[in-house]
């Protein structure tokens, strides 16, 4: 049972929140243009980063609205939490593209 | 006195109240305070158990919860009996009836100790190595053999007849032990306005205090020091003490799980108590003061009854007032077991000889010993037992070899030094050092908001276990927040016993046939572990897995540090490089019920009703589970089946009018300015042009192209829609619809508001549907061209505020009136009196899936299944060819999902129209093909239709469409049924009916 | 080989067991070979094994980071069976099973693979619908299933609840009684030892660091922790691992890592004759040849790469335990532990040719990959030896995310309406 810190409404149990999966991947503007591989890609690929990941959770079970973690998934430490919109931290930024 | 074995308990005047109990058939009579292992002792019982695999008798080892062969069974009826208990645990009560285990026909005449003789043929993994042939012996012959022999206590056979509970807290400091460096740590930080609990597995808090003679705390002799500090934290508001608490497991983020024992130790519980409590703790900060176990000696035939640790007696003597023996041999590689053997001369046994395994010895304890009159053999070890239901004698050697002195004795102890219980710190991730002095892995690097105090730390002298203590509770406090508000001092006086240690087996080079016991329980020798080594298995989880060593009910708290000084020495290898198996929960075995709860019967999921269902359950309608809710599947009437009833309700709706509750379906309501551009990017369908007033069946897809759910979808205003969704898809619905808004479209204007709980919907289907229904509601003109099919008014029915739907899911003249749900049974009951003049009827889910399979409509998750598209279900109908996008469009010109040879959504009619197809039957085209048989499609809903007095069925096929007229094969076990393809609307194919 | 038999054990046992010879070796890494296997689970060695058993590459190293068998294969619940509804995979679960049949016999090492049957239990309606459907198509398959009304449930597993008060009462079951379980630890085992008798290197403690490509772009060897090794071929098989090694190689997969876990009840006499799972109401469980009931718990919600789970899972899957059987109540946990299980989309696994000339992937098992073990690694073995899958892992290609012709098995049969 993570604590997870809700940027709006405070650190809470897991068994209130939902996950997202992986953050900061865009739904393509126009889906109807892509190839099928990255159409796929979209749909599909994931960087199952070992290491510091960035992803989405939602207060499902409290305010409702999703926000990122980052979390580090060799020890599910949660170094920060942050909303939709913003990016990950500078120095949290290396662990993807 | 309670057995010739009982002596006065320390220094403490008592009063203890005799509790009579049985054990095997047997009665005894203990003492109030003893566990089961004190009490036997103290009437010279030792054995108590056999073996795993040898059945070799078996007695206490320890007094503790790392005992590995005290096992008992416990419980006078099967309702309430509970296997595998520890002898060194239970706490005795009058009435208590315990049992050993795994003999037969009784504990002191054991027919598995056959297995005795061939243990010479059993080594460590035998059974991979034969059992092989014929192929079917190992399931039929040898596993049934095994499984016999194997198993330790039996299971109850009667459901358990108690009770459990869950709690969950919070709190600032948690305190992992209640000996000398929790009760420190407790002091200083309660001290201060953080809130602490202190939890302990044992009955009575103190730890290794209660059984200390010798040393003293602030003037007091330890146990009555730690009685005072007790009371002085229990007068602190901040504090919860917890007794008989297990902290079994560490999971992330400072979350604890504690198991408490709330009724096992009583006679007679009260009725309203549970059993056990599973706390699940979350604290700011946490302490372990989880103190340390002694670790065994491996010498040949180490494991007769009457051989146990030096610090256990010294806790029966002095903590329970019993004498595990009177004639002692003492083993030792350090200076703990000298003052254990003072103990026992003190309390009038005689101390034989003290062998110890170090070349020189001196200090303190040696020097009192020998000043007493004990004989003291350095370099020394004992090198064989003799003694069958009790030990009798010990053989004493040089540690390098010689000739042996035969020492008689009906106790041995020994002691190889203490291993610090890391068990929760390393569960939490923290990082173990191995300690060359201590010989033991010590708490290092921590990752989460913890630190070890006091044994479990590495620390044995008492004045620096609570000094680290009380450092630990100051530091715990300060870091949640709550400066303490000042500091105290202990004055502490005890000599100390040092921390030499001894990993492995002391057994010469000489004596490698014989076999000196690592694992008790388990039967697991230095010889097995050894020869595991020796045939490859060198990683220490392999050695463990292949002789399974550590794998007993005390997961290796006494075994594991010396099977690992076995394998290093043996492959010379330092042992930090052999490695350490993982700590995993539960710290103690712990009960199956606690972590179940109250999670049982109605309980172990919530059940959502309408407010409509107590109605259908005077009616005495089935019930059928929907996710979690209860739906009324039919109304039998008295002396019909199923069959019948729904044949009657489909009748009565076809003919005249039916009734249904509808209310479990999922509703959103969906309100803003870009709300119809939301919903064309969320369905497959256009909504820019459906004009307010009016419904239409939406089709959502997932983002790969399969259909998710689907539902009617009402337009209240160019600003607002209504949606349904499916019953089970509710839930998943508004989370995927959310998932979009928030991350992908925070640009849209619109709001999304569960509204399923608010509506009761009532569904009124048939011909007399207008005329039940036009009587009661105002403000709504129902005629066919005033509110024509797929339309949606506001206004009152029953003078309650309705969204009136007309609609149809049975393909007749149909209404669903919408109202808010705390008026939904009383507008229910109005619409059923207003239709009895034209025989209304309650029909439940299995009429409505009739009903709806004779017009071809599909159900989700019925007729789809995950790999369904909207052409496939035949709903390309429902897809806005026109639209630039929606969820799910792109995957729909993925190759695979435009193949022609897909699976299409046919009509079925069997040849003979009286057999009714099995849902989930598989077609064929050729029924002779021999096996495997190339299938093309399935069965998704099949009934016997009362309206068209023949079977009908649904069905997916491969290029279905396309089939049209073609009969098909259905091969069943007793036989090929034939059908014929047809459209998938079989009843009203023009629909005349729904527009009425 | 050393031959395992009742009589070579009785021989031992006259002489001390002293004759015993270590079951695989220890060697040292060679420059090269013509296939690298990266990890030692189950699904690898049997890889090897096969390669060099029934496709004559015998030139061949398994690297482990670890020790052999030490990830999901000595982590799970040790359930067999094939009844699975698509013919896709019911292909290669079945092909496992027969390989299951034979295995400690063609290995000379007992498995104890126990043929006690699995019972899939029923609880609502869609179930009764959706295990009816798998069993009309496994009948068709060629595969044992047979459907159980509740009392046949009862008979075939007394200790069930059946009738009694249960929030979902057991409506029937779904029974392949040639399913059943086997002793994980000597499936890695067995495969090791058979493997290295015919030449396989077993290579523990080395863990790859990296793939290294030609210019051309096929692959050419692995970097490791104990020094570069070269390499015609790699397959890698690393369970949860799987994304990190092919990063090594820039091939992204659909794949994600949850942490699975399980636990067992300390050991009693024998009580629970079959397994028995249940989808709905989530409980796995069957007992051990030692006496523990082993039980499978469901996956976090979040990907993790710390083989521990969270106590809700745990809590949740012992509610089930105890609504099936009451009187388990009172037994208690021994043991609980995590693995880390590679899930793909469609909760099928890729058993493939990748775009990279000369790497082959073996991943996505889920949570029920060790049942698959002889399968996989013979047809993974097929498919490295002649750089073409083989018919039965033909449809288990990365590309059929790409197309859409996934085979999705949860989806049909997990569906609530």
């Amino acid at each position: 049972m993570l604590l997870i810190n809700c940027p709006y409404c405070g650190p809470r149990p897991e068994a209130e929140f939902a996950n997202g999966g992986q953050a900061h991947i865009a739904r393509p503007a126009d889906p109807m243009s892509l190839t099928d591989d990255e159409w796929a890609a979209y749909l599909y690929m994931r960087d199952n980063t070992k290491g510091l990941h960035h992803e989405r959770w939602r207060h499902a079970n409290g305010c409702g609205r999703f926000f990122n973690a980052s979390r580090d998934t060799t020890t599910d430490v949660i170094k920060r939490t942050y909303r939709m919109g913003e990016r990950p931290e500078a120095e949290h930024q290396g662990a993807k593209p | 006195m309670t057995g010739t074995y009982r002596v006065r308990r320390g220094d403490v005047a008592e009063s203890r109240n005799a509790v009579h109990f049985t054990f095997d058939g047997k009665s005894y009579q203990g003492l109030a305070g003893d566990t089961l292992a004190s009490a036997l002792i103290a009437n010279g019982v030792h054995l108590v158990g056999r073996s795993f695999k040898y059945h070799r008798p078996r007695g206490f080892v320890s007094a503790g919860s790392e005992e590995p062969n005290a096992l008992v069974g416990v419980g006078a009826t099967q309702s309430r009996y509970t296997p595998n208990l520890l002898a060194t645990q239970v706490e005795i009560y009058d009435g208590l009836v315990a049992e050993s285990q795994n003999r037969w026909p009784s504990l002191e005449t054991d027919a598995g100790f056959l297995n005795e003789y061939f243990s010479a043929f059993l080594p460590a993994g035998f059974y991979y190595k034969t059992f092989m042939w014929p192929r079917t012996a190992w399931k039929k012959l040898y596993e049934p053999v095994i499984r016999r022999m194997a198993g330790l206590g039996k299971a109850p056979a009667e459901p358990d007849a108690d009770r459990y509970t869950q709690v969950f807290a919070h709190c600032d400091v948690l305190i992992v032990g209640a000996g000398p460096a929790g009760l420190a740590a407790a002091l200083e930080a309660s001290n201060s306005d953080a809130t602490v609990i202190l939890c302990d597995e044992q009955a009575e808090m103190g730890g290794s205090l209660l059984s200390d003679r010798s040393a003293s705390i602030d003037g007091m002799q330890a146990a009555d020091w730690a009685r005072a500090a007790l009371d002085e934290l229990r007068k602190r508001p901040n504090v919860k003490l917890m007794s008989r608490t297990t902290a079994f497991g560490w999971y992330p983020h400072n979350f604890v799980g504690l198991n408490e024992r709330v009724t096992d130790h009583l006679s007679n519980p009260a009725t309203n108590q549970p059993r056990e409590r599973l706390w699940q703790v979350r604290a700011k900060e946490v302490v372990l003061a989880a103190g340390a176990i002694e670790r065994p000696l491996v010498f040949t035939d180490n494991d007769r009854p009457g051989i146990m640790l030096a610090g256990a007696a010294r806790t029966y003597v002095n903590r329970y007032g019993v004498v595990p023996g009177k004639q002692v041999v003492v083993f030792t590689a350090c200076d703990s077991a000298y003052r254990a053997a003072l103990d026992l001369k003190a309390a009038g046994a005689r101390i034989q000889v003290i062998v110890d395994l170090r070349k020189s010895v001196s200090g303190y304890w040696v020097d009192k010993a020998r000043a007493e009159g004990i004989k003291v053999r350095s370099d020394s070890i004992v090198r064989g037992t003799s003694g069958w239901l009790r030990v009798k004698s010990a053989q004493i050697s040089n540690a390098q070899g010689g000739d042996a002195e035969t020492v008689a004795c009906d106790l041995i102890l020994m002691s190889g030094g203490f291993t610090p219980s890391v068990h929760l710190f390393s569960q939490s991730r923290g990082k173990l050092s191995y300690s060359e002095e201590l010989r033991a892995y010590v708490p290092g690097e921590s990752v989460e908001r913890e630190r070890s105090v006091g044994a479990c730390k590495g620390l044995f002298a008492l004045e620096s276990v609570i000094e680290s203590g009380a450092k630990g509770g100051r530091d715990a406090a300060a870091k949640a927040g709550f400066p303490p508000h000042g500091e105290r001092s202990y004055a502490v006086s005890a000599q100390s016993v040092g921390a030499d240690a001894f990993i492995g087996s002391v057994m010469t080079d000489h004596q490698a046939e014989k076999r000196a016991w690592v694992d008790f329980q388990n039967d697991v020798t230095a010889k097995d572990v050894r020869l595991a080594t020796r045939e490859g298995f060198r990683s220490i989880e392999h050695v463990k897995r292949y002789t399974t060593t550590g794998m007993a009910t005390d997961q290796g708290k006494l075994s594991n540090m010396n099977a690992l000084g076995v394998v290093s020495k043996q492959i010379d290898v330092a042992v930090p490089k052999v490695g350490l198996t993982t700590f995993r929960p539960p710290y103690t075995p712990t009960t199956f019920g606690s972590f179940a709860g109250q999670s049982r019967g109605d309980l172990f999921d919530p059940v959502r009703k309408t407010s409509i269902h107590a109605w259908a359950e005077a009616q005495g309608a089935r019930f059928e589970d929907v996710g979690v809710w209860k739906r009324a599947w039919y109304f039998p009437q008295v002396g019909e089946d199923m069959h019948a009833a729904v044949a009657r309700e489909c009748k009565a709706t076809r003919e005249s009018v039916g009734i249904f509750d509808a209310s479990t379906l999922g509703k959103i309501e969906i309100v803003g300015k870009d709300a119809a551009e939301f919903m064309n990017r969320m369905y497959t369908n256009a909504w820019t042009k459906l004009e307010p007033g009016r419904l239409r069946y939406g089709v959502m897809l997932r983002e790969d192209g399969f259909i998710m759910d689907d539902g009617v979808v009402g337009r209240m205003a160019t600003d607002r829609f209504h949606v349904t969704t499916t019953t089970g898809g509710a839930a998943r619905v508004l989370s995927m619809m959310e998932d979009y808004l928030q991350t992908e479209w925070p640009d849209l204007e619109v709001w999304l508001t569960s509204t399923t709980e608010q509506w009761s919907v009532i569904a009124l289907q048939g011909p007399n549907a207008r005329k039940v229904l036009e009587p009661l509601v105002d403000g709504i003109d129902l005629s066919a061209d005033a509110m024509p099919h797929m339309s949606v008014r506001e206004g009152r029915i029953c003078g309650v505020p309705t969204r009136l739907f007309r609609v149809s899911f049975t393909g007749e003249l149909g209404f669903e009136v919408n109202v808010p749900a705390g008026y939904g049974r009383a507008v229910w009951e109005a619409i059923f009196a207003a239709g009895k003049p034209y025989g209304i009827t309650p029909y439940g889910t299995e009429t409505m899936h009739v009903l709806r399979a004779e017009k071809g409509y599909i159900i989700v998750g019925q007729e789809t299944d995950g790999t369904v598209t909207p052409d496939d279900a035949g709903l390309g109908w429902a897809v806005g060819k026109a639209k630039r996008d929606f969820v799910g469009k792109r995957s729909l010109s993925r190759p695979a999902l435009v193949r022609e040879d897909r699976k299409q959504l046919v009509g079925l009619l069997t040849t003979d129209p009286k057999v009714v197809l099995e849902e989930g039957a598989q077609i064929v085209l050729d029924p002779t093909h021999p096996i495997p048989v190339p299938m093309i499609g399935h069965i998704t809903s099949s009934y016997w239709s009362a309206t068209l007095n023949r079977s009908i069925a649904l069905a997916l096929v491969r290029g279905g469409r396309s089939r049209m007229g073609e009969e098909l094969s259905i091969p069943m076990p007793d036989g090929v049924i034939k059908a014929k393809v047809v459209d998938s609307i079989l009843f009203d194919p023009k629909g005349e009916r729904l527009n009425a | 080989m050393q031959k395992f038999s009742a009589l070579s054990l009785l021989r031992a046992g006259l002489t001390g067991h002293a004759g015993w010879q270590r079951q695989w070796r220890s060697p040292e890494p060679k420059s090269g070979y013509d296939v690298i296997i990266v990890g030692g689970g189950g699904h690898g060695l049997a890889t090897a094994y096969y390669l060099a058993s029934r496709y004559g590459v015998k030139n061949v190293a398994v690297l482990e980071k670890g020790w052999i068998g030490g990830g999901n294969t000595g982590r799970n619940t040790t359930i067999i069976r094939s009844n699975y509804l698509f013919d896709e995979s019911a292909g290669i679960y079945e092909h496992a099973l027969k390989l299951w049949e034979g295995l400690s016999q063609e290995l000379n090492y007992n498995v104890m693979y126990s043929p006690r049957g699995v019972l899939m239990l029923a609880h609502n309606i869609h179930d009764v619908q959706s295990f009816k459907r798998h069993v009309h198509a496994n009948r068709l398959n060629g595969i044992d299933n047979e459907w159980l009304s509740p009392e046949e449930c009862k008979e075939f597993c007394p200790p069930l609840n059946v009738g009694g008060s249960m929030r979902y009462p057991i409506l029937g079951g779904a029974l392949q009684r040639r399913g059943g379980t086997a002793r994980h630890d000597a499936v890695a085992w067995g495969y090791a030892r058979a493997a290295d008798a015919l030449g396989v290197d077993i290579i523990e403690n080395c863990e790859v660091t990296g793939i290294r490509r030609a210019p051309t772009g096929e692959v050419v060897g692995v970097d490791t922790t104990r020094g570069s090794i070269n390499a015609k071929r790699i397959g890698v098989v690393a369970a949860g691992n799987t994304s990190t090694v092919m990063n090594m190689a820039g091939v992204r997969l659909p794949l994600e890592s949850f942490p699975l876990q399980a636990l067992v009840s300390e050991p009693v006499k024998p009580i629970f004759p079959c397994v028995v799972m249940s989808n709905t109401i989530h409980a796995y469980i069957s007992q051990s040849d030692k006496g523990e009931m082993v039980i499978g718990a469901g996956t976090d919600v979040y990907t993790s790469y710390t083989q521990r789970g969270g106590l809700h899972i745990v809590n949740h899957t012992l509610d089930a335990i105890c609504e099936l059987v009451p009187a388990f109540r009172r037994l208690r946990m021994l043991r609980n532990w995590g693995g880390i299980v590679d899930v793909t989309p469609d909760r099928s696994p890729i058993v493939a040719k990748t775009p990279v000339s000369g790497l082959y992937v073996n991943c996505g098992w889920g949570t029920g990959g060790f049942k698959a073990t002889p399968g996989s690694g013979e047809v993974f073995a097929s498919t490295i030896a002649k750089d073409e899958p083989n018919k039965i892992n033909a449809p288990f290609t990365i590309e059929r995310f790409r197309d859409g012709a996934v085979i999705d098995e949860a989806a049909a049969a997990a569906v609530a309406h």
